[in-house]
């Protein structure tokens, strides 16, 4: 399908573009899948990871990054290894979101939109993120934790900073850091996201499988 | 009246620990139903979701019956269940997904039976990952127990299922937004007409658009028959409502209920009352797109589709978000335009424009920086917008998301005038020291 010399992806990156593009009847529909695994690859989506989508895709570098500047989850520019998106939507407001968010500003030392110098620590401030009845919410490279205050918030940041894990779990960080949740999450998830993208295991952005 | 019913929420209310997996699906009776859809056929079932009475959960209430019966003839015709789910205050579809995923994809079995599909798609919002994953493995076990994928259940019946993953604009839970977004293009709405999905949709052909709820009442329309499932509800609000409720009530939650009890009833009975014993000063009955109603007058009303149209405002999604005496309505107010600000695709100018400039005097006005010709202009660009200020809204925009962000405009002005005059000529807001 592509000249193996042509492409910077790993085979296993390859292999896995392969697959996505077999789930869509027309190609060009794998664009959004195919953004992930580049920004996945590169750490952020560069414009070497949107030229090898358009060749996969059949499109021209110039309309794959007229898709990605839509969508505010492809990251055009480096992302800190955490991304913490706290959200101030109207019911997060209600109970204290714009508290936890600078709490989260002052301990990452960052406003929201920017980065840590170390690189580790991205704080931005998000739509609703469908955690409204567990709010305030967060999400670290996407996993959420619901019920935050803005000691368990710094707390959070702290232990990102320490402990720097090599994947987010959901659970784990509702467990340590969050309190009220939406409904009852039940079961705890073992898979958890390896970077600033949601995690996902056919685009290959989780720390494996159940 | 105010007991919670158990249809769709009834599998994850009792068997928690695994209500997710296909074992415990099919342990209570799961994938019966699909297998009883390819033996009825299209007309059947068209039929018999019309005589349900199952409404749209997405927001619009559209019968799905009679969306069903609307394809156009063309084939491939292609499904797409809406799990974009991103107005704020609506958090009941993540329940679903990821608590009960294999009555979703029974659903989805028997909705791409009757409209004769053969490739669905769920389009998830990026901001779900958990939801996703729980819903891959679920489709990954029915392609395994053969319940998807080529011949399903032993017919010659071939159905796939491809779960794809939004990345961050709410503006594609709108359908042909969505429906742009999933051919990989920017998720800016199509005109309606000519581009209702029913005819053409997704890569032009026939589309049904659904809602992740919608669908998951499918198995159960099926088991208990629509008489059965008619009488559950209330009325013309057929079967069970999940509620999202969110804000300063001391039970936050996702409430499966019959529609017709009140808003006192939900509010103080279902929901657990407002915290700290503080006063109810309004609520938004149906999602941030929604006008607000107040206690003195809207409070002991039916919730139904009809009275809540009745009374300027809607039932949406389900997402009711409440607000005590301590709330400041212009900084609610503000919060809610800037999430439609940041939401406009910018298509039109008087969304792309007057979303932001509304966004820009509520925030002078908060500040205390507001001056008395606001209120005018709040109105003035407000009516630019949506014409009239009438409801439900006379559109001049492209999609409805342009209108919805005069909704809480309309409200303050109305039931808070008192209230916004008061940061004007107080230099900001009356209520800080009470804020928390
Ligand atoms: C701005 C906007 C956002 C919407 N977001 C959603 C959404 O997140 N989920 C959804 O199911 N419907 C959403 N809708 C409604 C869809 O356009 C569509 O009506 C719905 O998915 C149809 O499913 P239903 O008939 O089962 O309700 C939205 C509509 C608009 C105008
Ligand atoms: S009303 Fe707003 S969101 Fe809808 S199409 Fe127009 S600009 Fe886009
Ligand atoms: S308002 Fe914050 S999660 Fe919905």
């Amino acid at each position: 399908m592509l000249p193996r010399t042509m492409s910077r992806w790993s085979p296993e990156t390859r292999e896995r573009a392969r697959r996505i593009l077999a789930r869509y009847p027309e190609k060009r529909s794998a664009v959004m899948p195919l953004l992930y695994l580049a920004a996945a690859e590169d750490g952020h989506l560069t414009p070497e990871g949107m030229e090898e989508v358009a060749r996969w895709v059949g499109l021209t570098p110039a309309q794959v990054q007229s898709v990605a500047s839509f969508y505010t989850m492809y990251k055009r520019e480096r992302t800190g290894r955490y991304l913490v998106s706290c959200c101030t939507s109207i019911s997060c407001m209600l109970l204290g979101a714009d508290e936890v968010l600078a709490a989260v500003e002052d301990e990452a030392g960052v406003p929201a939109g920017e980065t840590d110098d170390e690189g580790v620590i991205t704080v931005e401030h998000v739509e609703c993120i469908g955690a409204c009845g567990g709010a305030p919410a967060l999400q670290v490279n996407y996993e959420l934790v619901e019920g935050v205050t803005p000691d368990t918030a710094r707390e959070l940041i702290r232990w990102l900073r320490s402990a720097s894990p090599e994947a987010v779990h959901t659970d784990e960080m509702q467990e340590l850091f969050g309190t009220r949740r939406s409904f009852d999450w039940a079961v705890p998830e073992r898979v958890g996201a390896v970077g600033p993208f949601p995690a996902f295991e056919p685009y290959g952005t989780t720390d494996g499988n159940p | 009246m105010t007991d919670q019913l158990r249809v769709i929420t009834r599998r994850m209310v009792e068997h928690p620990a695994d209500s997710h997996t296909l074992a415990r699906y099919e342990a209570t009776g799961g994938y019966r139903q699909a297998r009883r859809a390819l033996d009825m056929g299209r007309d059947e079932l068209v039929e018999l979701v019309k005589e349900s009475g199952l409404l749209g959960r997405g927001g619009a209430a559209f019968p799905a019956g009679l969306k069903w019966s609307f394809l156009a003839p063309a084939r491939p015709a292609y499904l797409v269940v809406n799990a974009d789910e991103s107005e704020p205050g609506t958090f009941k579809d993540r329940q679903l997904l990821e608590r009960d995923p294999h009555q979703l994809v029974e659903g989805m079995i028997i909705a791409a039976v009757a409209n004769e599909v053969h490739h669905a798609f769920v389009y998830v919002r990026g901001e779900y990952p958990k939801p996703a994953r729980r819903l891959q493995r679920a489709v990954d076990e029915a392609y395994t127990a053969g319940y998807l994928g080529e011949g399903i259940f032993g017919s010659d019946y071939d159905l796939e299922v491809t779960v794809h993953l939004g990345a961050g604009a709410y503006i594609c839970g709108e359908e042909t937004a969505l429906i742009n977004s999933l051919e990989g293009r920017r998720g800016e709405p199509r005109l309606k007409p000519p581009y209702f999905p029913a005819a053409k949709g997704l890569y032009m052909m026939p589309t049904i658009v659904n809602n992740v709820e919608t669908v998951s009442n499918l198995p159960h329309i099926l088991e208990m028959g629509p008489e059965a499932y008619k009488a559950l509800g209330h009325e013309a609000d057929t079967g069970s409502f999940l509620f999202s409720v969110s804000g300063h009530v001391n039970r936050p939650g996702n409430y499966e209920l019959p529609h017709g009890l009140t808003w006192r009833e939900l509010i103080y009975d279902v929901a657990g009352g407002i915290r700290d014993g503080n006063e109810l000063k309004t609520w938004i009955p149906g999602g941030a797109s929604a006008p607000w109603f107040v206690p003195s007058d809207h409070l002991d009303l039916p919730i139904t589709k009809d009275a809540t149209a009745k009374a300027g405002s809607m039932l949406g999604s389900g997402a009711v978000v409440v607000m005590d005496d301590t709330t400041c309505v212009v900084r609610a107010a503000e919060r809610i335009v800037r999430f439609f600000a940041h939401e406009s695709c910018g298509q039109c100018t008087p969304c792309r424009e007057g979303t932001t400039w509304l966004e820009m005097i509520l925030r002078r006005i908060e500040s205390g920086a507001g001056r008395e010709v606001d209120v005018d202009l709040l109105l003035e660009v407000g009516g630019n917008i949506s014409v009239g200020l009438a409801w439900p809204p006379r559109m001049t925009t492209i999609c409805p998301l342009g209108p919805s962000a005069v909704s809480p405009i309309i409200s303050i002005t109305k039931y808070f005038k008192d209230e916004v005059l008061a940061h004007i000529h107080g230099n900001g807001c009356p209520l800080r020291g009470a804020q928390r």
